[in-house]
């Protein structure tokens, strides 16, 4: 994957605001795959009584690295929403670890991406949540002399 | 046998807003999204206000996929717990006052949860309800919609299964 485009895809995916207040981190692009980050943090929390962090937050991580694998993809979509979402969660995250989202497009059409993804804590051998998503493609328009 | 006097509206009210706002003040994750809850009787409607670190796209600007999914997470497990509390709640064994973060009822744990996504997520205030499907002993399943201006142009819906906490502790 170019390094340009590894850098554009980066700073649209860390700029978006929501991305900024979970303070998500790209960690790896390539073409259809993405790793992002999110560090542990107090104030997403959903069960005080033991500190781990609310399946909406990883959730949000999951979404977030599904849309950055369909933008790393080598059809180079202009955009992507997602369409459909579903999360397994496997266990609760271990309070006081990062936890880390990998998803990969494992199937695109002319319009539809096929993603899944898996987040893990420290723990890699043991996943914290699964997911599978269709997200939207939006291929960029040919010019008239490639047609 | 004598009816028994009704008891006062202000105690009823007190009672279910004190338990509605133990349950949620105790979750800094829903502090974190500013998540409100608007109550008419039993019937719960999720507010989401929009901010700015709710969005996702900057360019439309459009409210996070993720933020869509967590919100109407968070809008399933209340409007599920809360549905679970009630009968305890209305015969007075539920008492406000005795609710700190210690004795607080466990919450149901998500097992899974599926959203779809029907439109964008408008840069302005979100709302949403829950129907629980099914409640069993250790089982639910719960349905969810979320809209924005209009309640018959949902922006999202999503349908969760969810381990409900053992009675014993």
């Amino acid at each position: 994957m170019a390094d340009d485009k590894v850098t554009l895809v980066r700073q649209f995916i860390e700029g978006m605001p929501h991305s900024r207040a979970l303070d998500l981190r790209v960690e790896y692009l390539e073409d259809g795959v993405s790793e992002i980050s999110m560090p542990y943090d107090p104030k997403l929390v959903g069960d005080p009584a033991t500190g781990v962090i609310h399946g909406g937050a990883v959730s949000a991580l999951m979404d977030t690295s599904g849309g950055a694998a369909v933008m790393s993809h080598p059809t180079d979509s202009l955009g992507t929403a997602t369409l459909d979402l579903r999360i397994d969660y496997m266990r609760p995250a271990t309070p006081g670890q990062r936890i880390t989202a990998r998803a990969e497009c494992y199937h695109v059409t002319r319009s539809i991406a096929f993603v899944r993804a898996v987040a893990t804590d420290e723990d890699r051998d043991r996943p914290v949540a699964t997911a599978t998503g269709a997200f939207t493609l939006e291929r960029p328009k040919k010019s008239e002399d490639q047609v | 046998m004598s009816a028994r006097r009704p008891e006062p509206v202000q105690q009823i009210k007190q009672r279910r807003d004190g338990v509605l706002n133990a349950l949620l003040t105790g979750i800094p994750y829903i502090q974190f999204l500013d998540i409100r809850f608007d109550r008419r009787g039993d019937e719960l409607t999720a507010i989401l206000p929009f901010d700015e670190k709710v969005i996702g796209n900057t360019m439309l600007p459009a409210i996070h996929g993720g933020v869509t999914a967590a919100f109407l997470e968070v809008t399933a497990i209340v409007g599920l717990s809360w549905a679970t509390l009630w009968d305890q709640m209305e015969t007075g064994e539920l008492n406000p006052d005795a609710l700190t973060p210690d004795t607080l009822p466990k919450m149901p744990k998500t097992i899974d949860f599926t959203v779809d996504y029907l439109r964008a997520g408008l840069p302005r205030d979100a709302y949403a309800r829950a129907r629980v499907n099914r409640s069993g002993r250790r089982y639910a399943s719960v349905h969810v919609e979320g809209w924005q201006d209009n309640r018959d142009r949902l922006f999202a819906q999503a349908t969760g299964h969810f381990l409900m906490p053992s009675s014993n502790g």
